[in-house]
Formats: C-alpha cells, structure tokens, sequence
C-alpha cells in the first residue's frame, strides 16, 4: 500500500529544476506524481516515478541530496466532496496531515491523491476500514 | 612520558628566565648593531641595548608589527649578510601582501629542534612515520615539519598538500603513524574516506599535529573520531620561525611553548601594556636565538592565553591556550566583535558534522549582514523529507550562533559540495563589503 516518494533537496537558484529535469531525462525516467514544498531560500522537490531506484541513482551521482519517503496515495470519484469525507476520516482519527497533493489525472472521473501523514499505519487502517480506495504503485503508474 | 630535550622543557622557571634573560640582552645588542630599522625604534624610543639586562626590561622594547616587515620587504630587517642565509620563506599572505622570512643554517637546526620536540611532544619516536601533507614551499608547514621528522630519526614521507586519494593510499600502504596538515584538510580526507569505503581500521594513526589555522574542540572529537587518532594542536608562524613554537603535549591542555628560543608575552592590544598571566590579549613573541630575523616584541594579532602552572606531563614551559581567533580575521558586524571561531564553535555544538560552511559578510541597506551557508548532507534528507525539520533545524543552529556572537545571523543550506574544498588553510570568511567599498571608490 505504501508508495516510494523521493524527496530531492533543491536550493533556490535560477535553473535548478531544470538541470534535475534534465538529469531523469538523461537517464529515461517517467515522472507520475510531482510537487514542490517551498521556503525562501531552498524547496524540497517530491516524484513518484518509475523506477526510484534508478532515479535516485542517477540524483546522487549529479550530486543531489535526495531521500525516499514512505507515502500512501488513494483514489476518490471527481466530485465536489469526495475528498472531504477521506479527510473527515482522517481527522476523526487524530491523524495529522504533513502534506498531501494530487497525481496529474489521466482517469476520466476519477482523483488521485497522494498523502503523508504522522502515523501512516494508523492512517492506512482507518481509510480502509472507511472503504477509501487505496492504491499502489502500479494503479499510479499505469 | 618521553621528552626531547628534558634538560631545558623540565627546567625550573628561575632557570629559564636566567637562560632568556641572558639570550634577550645578546639579541638586543645585535638587532641594534645590524638592523637599521630597530636602531631607529630604539633610538626614538630612547633605549640603548644595555639597558636590557633581563626579561624585566622587555617593555622598555618597542614592538614590530606585520607592518614593519612590509615596509623593509623583502630583506630590510635581517641580521645578517645574505651570505649567512640559508633559506627563505614567505607568509601565506593569510592578511594581505605577504611577507619574507629568512634562516641562518642554525636558524634551521633550531627550527628542526623545536620540530622534533613537538612530535615527541605528541609521542612521536625515530620509528614512526610521519606523513607531512603541509604544503612544501614558500610556506614554512612543510618543510618544518620535515626536518623535525629527521631530526627525531623518524621516517618523513614528504607528502605535501593536495592530491587527496594518494594521501589516504599512504596513510594504508606505508603505514603512517603520524600526520601533520591542516584541521580543515584532516576534515576533508575523512569525508573522502567515507566516500571511497577506506575505514579507519585500514590505517596504523596515531596522532595528528594539526595547525595553521584556529580550531575548535568539536573539530578535535570528528578528527579523533575519524581519523581514530588523538589530534594535537599546533602554533606557528613564519615571522617568528614556523611550525613548533609551540605544541600540545599529550594532556592536551594547551602548547608548550619553546621558552629557549622565544618569550611570550600577552598584551592588552590596545593599551599594548603587559598582562598577568592567566589574562586573553594578543600574543607578543621576541626571538631570542634567530640570527637571519631576530624579531623584536612581535605581535601576532593571535589572542591566547599564557598559563605557567607545571602540567601534568612533567614540562614547566609555558602553555598557550588555544587562540579564540587572530585580531586580523575578527569580524566587526554591526560594531560587535566577532571571532569566526566562535561561530565554528556554536556551529558544531548543534550538529556536530557541520564542517563545510561559508560565513558570508555583506551590508544591505548600511546594515552589516552575516549569512552562514552550510552544506546540505544526505543523512539531513533522512530527518524526514519534511520542510518543517529542516526549517527547525537551520533555526536551532541560527539560535546557537545569535547567543554564542551577540548578533543575528541567517541560516542557509546550500546543495552538496557546492563550497570549494580546501587543501591548506581554509576559507570560511567572505567579506563582500570590501568588494564593495573598492567599487564605491572608484
């Protein structure tokens, strides 16, 4: 259920995303879920990607501090409210979101969501005991 | 506990104040009769070489600044003929135009003495190897070193600075024992080591003399720790002769300094009077036994402290205590006084493997700014991949380093091995407001 995330340390300087995009396109790696946490002088720049494994492989050789994160992603119907009954579960659980954003959706009628939470266990026994519809890597990646 | 030459580092004080004493009063009567400049100094300060009959006359000297010997560049202040001088060094220009030095051939053969004593000091025999990554050359590191090496009897591997990979392949295959380098280099191997899988196990380490620069105590533990020897301090300077002034014994609790051959004195730096011992102020040598450069009172700009208690490995020559900084590389931000070392020190109490940083001085709108740029390294990225752990931890290193220095700093993490490494002394300080205030000139 639990989905690997890498999490590249990126300073805030004029062309830095682009030579990292330049390097997963050196090395034919497919981005399927991205998202930048920003401060004032670095980010922090978050991929699901195909291969992790070669992505950070190819990130550390060009000299990046990079990371994997354990995440969890679902999938709710493209609807106004969907979401909020999946965060209504996860606050009546006390859980706490650390960050969440969506996959670029290629489904017709349907969201992918991917999530952090502080206690991911917790998390992943109360949205399937709510019947959240969780999925791996292979559901995102297709 | 082994000494070198037991007679005069165990020598009761009384004794050693008769030996300079005797020594000073020769010097002055020499530097008077064959330099020039320190004719005139006397002369306007209306001393004659017999009245310094001992170390108690010393103040009615005047002092000789880094300005003095730049003014007679290159050989204005020597003693003697240059048919007499063997050597020559310069400074490494550390605080501007850099400086010459010159060595009779006894000059060198004292300057191996103190050498030799300082890797006895460490617990260095003729059966060590000592490996010498000082740079070789114009600066006195290596070549200092060096000869102290052979004069103990020990095997110099006469590595010199640079060339990383090949220092750490020496330290494994000719079994060295002992190192000399600077403490930012030592840093910089170890994180070579890791990089390329060599292990400390693999060497036969075991003490490093480490100088030239000023360090702290974290920086001591890493080197200690990573290198799996005990890491010793030791203080020189070319003016004075180089290398082995004076140096940690095994107690590690300040360096002895080669009373024989040099007075120490503090001073308060700006009434330039005498302090007791036990008081910080600038660090004033006076050569007594130099012939090619016997320099007079000279300030160092080296805060220290002198402390005259025996120690407990038997010398009674008095230990400086670590400098906090030189006067020439104290910041002034914001009309506060800042050592860059203090900020090393806060640096390294909050994350202890934090030795690759920048301090970066500029001044925004007439407001003095101090950034300190830190590396980023991979086991950060495994605090969590979170925004808010790294945010805490740049402010908890930005809090240690406001309440260390009296001033607010700015916290900046920077990419990996962004920061040039450096293979002598390193750069931590870049000062953009002289940068700026030559633009503003023109």
């Amino acid at each position: 259920m639990l989905i690997d995330q890498i999490s590249v340390f990126v300073e805030n300087k004029a062309g830095r995303l682009a030579s990292l995009m330049e390097v997963l396109h050196n090395n034919g790696i497919d981005i399927r879920a991205m998202t930048i946490a920003d401060t004032a002088d670095f980010g922090i720049l978050r991929l699901i990607v195909d291969d992790t494994q070669k992505a950070i492989d190819a990130l550390k050789s060009d000299g990046c501090t990079a990371a994997v994160t354990k995440v969890i992603a679902f999938t709710v119907s493209d609807m106004p409210g969907s979401l909020y009954s999946v965060m209504k579960i996860i606050n009546d659980n006390a859980i706490n979101v650390e960050y969440l954003y969506s996959v670029m959706g290629r489904n017709e009628g349907r969201a992918d969501i991917v999530i952090r939470v502080d206690d991911t266990d917790k998390a992943i026994k109360a949205l399937t005991d709510g019947g959240v519809n969780l999925i791996c890597k292979s559901d995102l990646c297709k | 506990m082994n000494y070198w030459n037991k007679e005069i580092e165990c020598a009761p004080r009384s004794e050693i104040e008769a030996l300079q004493s005797y020594r000073l009063s020769l010097t002055v009567r020499r530097v008077y009769e064959n330099v020039a400049p320190y004719r005139q100094k006397m002369d306007e300060a209306r001393v004659r070489p017999e009245d310094i009959k001992s170390i108690a006359d010393l103040n009615k000297l005047p002092f000789t600044t880094k300005q003095d010997l730049r003014n007679n560049y290159p050989y204005g202040m020597f003693a003697v003929p240059s048919s007499e001088v063997v050597r020559i060094h310069a400074s490494s220009g550390t605080t501007g135009k850099q400086t010459v030095v010159g060595y009779t051939a006894h000059d060198i053969d004292v300057w191996a003495e103190c050498a030799a004593r300082a890797l006895v000091d460490v617990g260095g025999t003729k059966d060590d190897y000592v490996q010498v990554a000082y740079g070789y050359g114009l600066f006195t590191g290596g070549l200092g070193m060096h000869y102290g090496a052979e004069k103990l009897g020990a095997t110099a591997i006469p590595a010199s600075a640079g060339n990383s990979m090949r220092q750490l392949e020496m330290f494994r295959d000719f079994g060295t024992t002992i190192i000399c380098m600077t403490p930012s280099y030592a840093i910089s191997l170890i994180e070579l080591m890791h990089e390329n899988g060599f292990k400390k196990e693999d060497f036969r380490l075991k003490a490093g003399l480490f100088g030239a620069e000023p360090w702290t105590e974290e920086m001591r533990k890493q080197i200690e720790e990573g290198l799996g020897l005990k890491a010793y301090d030791i203080y020189g300077l070319s003016e004075i002769m180089g290398p082995s002034v004076s140096t940690e014994c095994q107690c590690q609790c300040g360096m002895h300094i080669c009373e024989d051959h040099f007075i120490a004195e503090v001073i308060d730096p700006d009434t330039l009077e005498p302090l007791p011992p036990g008081k910080q102020g600038e660090l004033v040598f006076t050569c007594i036994t130099k012939e090619a450069l016997p320099l007079i009172r000279y300030r160092t700009r080296d805060i220290a402290t002198l402390v005259y208690d025996k120690c407990e490995c038997g010398r009674t020559l008095v230990r400086m205590l670590k400098p906090q900084g030189r006067t020439d590389d104290m910041l002034i931000i914001r009309g506060v006084n800042v050592f860059p070392s203090q900020i090393e020190s806060a640096l390294l109490s909050v994350d202890e493997k934090a030795t690759n940083y920048l301090l970066v001085v500029d001044r925004v709108n007439n407001l003095d700014t101090l950034e300190v740029q830190l590396e980023m390294r991979p086991d950060m990225m495994q605090m969590g991949d979170d925004v808010k752990n790294l945010e805490r931890y740049t402010r908890r290193v930005k809090n240690a380093i406001d309440s260390a220095i009296g001033v607010g700093v700015s916290v900046k993490l920077l990419e990996p091995k962004t920061l040039a490494r450096s293979m002598g002394k390193a750069v931590r300080v870049q000062d953009n407001r002289a940068i700026k205030n030559k633009f503003e000139k023109k």
